[in-house]
Order: structure tokens, then C-alpha cells, then sequence
């Protein structure tokens, strides 16, 4: 009789340290805006998809992911940790622009260093055109007076 | 002086070829997982027969963790006789093997499940966080896992004996104690 009453009472114990935990757990620790989720979730590769963000893919995969952010900023992580803890599984593969930094540089910089020298390009050719041009307009022509005469003769005879 | 400016221009095209040359002989899909090396994330799930399975409670094994899905045709199904047979051998040799199902239908998963008589424990991952703590992007996906619980191996794509044996036979000839690569 006695150890039924104790085996009950752990029983309800048990119960109810349970349903605390459960609550305690159910409750999220700071509220998450989706736009939080939105801008964490659109740095991220869809790693199911082609060049899609985690925040633009319908895939489930995708909305797991979404998911996950949403319940890890729950738990108070900053959005660079949530990005982070993506980069230490997937690799800095997961990122949809690469950081800058060490060979990743080369991406950021080759367009700009592109443009640069595309412009120094045209600028010379544009020079060298326009000094061209300005030179044979200044150089007098240099028919001799026989080619002149001759020129004007034919218009003459063709009149 | 204008000689040296007729070569600049295509000149400085060579290193953007080479660039592009190198990056379109990589494969996209071979990616490095940096797991490698690294302590396996823990997991506990619920087995398709309602048992539990747990990487705690294998600590001591050679692990192997197989991501799968039932529409992972065909790769998924070429794999699954490979891992029976390899749990079949293995199994009394302290070789745990656990079949991790993702992004799947329960009914089709349990239907392949039947279809291939896979007797070694299986899992349903239904929040994606074991897929995702494990780095997965793709199925199958296997992770071979020492003694003392580091993922030492990632095989993506279907699995033969070959590839099976070889990575299982290394980890267990390792005596429990010894440290693996960092």
C-alpha cells in the first residue's frame, strides 16, 4: 500500500517536472521578427537548390533551415552566430557572396580593377583617335598643282 | 612603345582563362566538408520500429551514418543492398550502422525499408536538424565515424562494397584509445 502511494507521488512528480520542462522549453526567449529570419536566411545557399537563397526557396529543405534560424535566434543568438554555425557545417560554401577576404578578395576586387583599366584602355584609344583626326585636319593636302589641274578639268569636262 | 600596347590587351586575358578554365574543371558538387576531423554532432531519433536511436549510446563502435530518402533514385537504391550486406559483415565486429531518412513520406520510407529487407536500425529525420547538424546537401550522403566518435570520412553519392569495406576496415583495425588525425 505504501509503496503504491510513493510510486504515485513520483509519478506526479515526474508528471509535473515534465510539463514544466516542456513549458519552459516551448517558450522562446526573445521574439523573432521574420524579418530577422528573412535577412539571416538570405545569405544562406539553398544547399537542395541552384543558386537560391535559403529565404527564397520553397523547398522543404529550405523551410527547415528557416526554421532552425528562426528557433536559434529564439534562443538569443546573434544573426552573425546563426550564420556561423551554417559556415562550421557546410563550409564557407553555405554563403551565397563570399567573404572578403584572403582568395575571396579576387572576387570583390577584379571587377572594380576591370572597370579601372577598361577606362585608362578607352581613354587612351580616345586620345589617340582625336589627335589623329585633328592632325590630318590640319595637315594641308598635298595634291600638286598638276593633280589639281587635272582634278578640275575632269569635273569641268563632266558638266 | 605602341607594339607593347598591341600585346597588353590580350595578354591580360590569359590569367581571367586560367581562372575560368580551373573553375569550370572543379566539380560544383565535390564540396569538403569541414566536419572532417571534427567530433560527430550528437544525435537522439526515434526508429521506424519505435526504438530509440541515439550516437551516445554507440560511443565505442565504429559508427557509420548513411542520410538516405526514398525518391533518391537511383543512387539510394544501388546503395541499399551494398549497406545490408556491409551490416550483415560487420555488425559482430562492433561496426554500428544507422540509416538516417530526410526530406521523405514515412509510408514510401517504410515501404523501401520492406523492399530491400533492411534489418540495421533507421530513423526518420523529421525537423532536419540532424541533416543540417551533419552538413548534408544532398542524399546519400555516408559518414564514417572512429571509436571515440570523429567523423574521419564523408562519402557522397552511392556507396559500394569497395568504398564500404575500405573505410570500415581502417577504423576498426584502430585500437579504441588512439587519437585520429585533428
Amino acid at each position: 500500500m505504501r509503496t503504491v502511494r510513493t510510486r504515485r507521488l513520483v509519478v506526479v512528480l515526474l508528471l509535473g517536472a515534465t510539463l514544466c520542462g516542456t513549458a519552459a522549453a516551448q517558450q522562446p526567449a526573445r521574439s523573432v521578427t521574420e524579418e530577422t529570419v528573412h535577412e539571416v536566411a538570405a545569405q544562406l545557399r539553398c544547399v537542395v537548390c541552384q543558386n537560391l537563397s535559403v529565404a527564397d526557396s520553397p523547398s522543404e529543405m529550405a523551410q527547415q533551415m528557416r526554421a532552425i534560424v528562426r528557433e536559434r535566434l529564439a534562443a538569443g543568438e546573434r544573426p552573425e552566430q546563426v550564420v556561423q554555425y551554417f559556415v562550421d557545417r557546410y563550409g564557407e560554401w553555405i554563403l551565397l557572396s563570399p567573404r572578403p577576404r584572403g582568395f575571396n578578395l579576387l572576387v570583390w576586387l577584379f571587377p572594380a580593377v576591370a572597370v579601372a583599366v577598361g577606362l585608362v584602355i578607352l581613354t587612351v584609344v580616345l586620345r589617340r583617335w582625336t589627335r589623329q583626326h585633328r592632325a590630318s585636319a590640319a595637315t594641308p593636302s598635298t595634291l600638286d598643282a598638276a593633280m589639281s589641274e587635272r582634278i578640275r578639268r575632269e569635273l569641268e569636262r563632266e558638266r | 612603345m605602341r607594339r607593347a600596347w598591341r600585346w597588353l590587351i590580350p595578354l591580360s586575358a590569359i590569367p581571367v582563362l586560367a581562372l575560368l578554365a580551373y573553375g569550370f574543371r572543379t566539380n560544383p558538387r565535390d564540396i569538403a566538408s569541414p566536419l572532417v576531423g571534427r567530433p560527430a554532432p550528437a544525435f537522439a531519433l526515434t526508429a521506424f520500429d519505435g526504438t530509440a536511436v541515439s550516437l551516445e549510446a554507440h560511443r565505442g563502435r565504429v559508427v557509420v551514418v548513411n542520410f538516405w530518402a526514398s525518391w533518391c533514385y537511383p543512387a539510394c537504391y544501388e546503395e541499399a543492398p551494398v549497406l545490408e550486406r556491409a551490416w550483415r559483415t560487420y555488425r559482430d565486429r562492433g561496426l554500428t550502422l544507422i540509416g538516417v531518412d530526410i526530406q521523405d513520406k514515412r509510408e514510401a520510407a517504410e515501404k523501401f525499408i520492406r523492399d530491400f529487407g533492411l534489418t540495421f536500425p533507421n530513423a526518420q529525420d523529421l525537423t532536419g536538424k540532424v541533416s543540417v547538424d551533419f552538413g548534408v546537401y544532398g542524399v546519400p550522403e555516408t559518414f564514417f565515424l572512429d571509436r571515440r566518435g570523429q567523423i574521419r570520412a564523408k562519402h557522397v553519392g552511392a556507396l559500394t562494397d569497395e568504398i564500404f569495406r575500405a573505410n570500415v576496415e581502417r577504423l576498426l583495425a584502430e585500437p579504441e584509445g588512439k587519437p585520429g588525425p585533428a
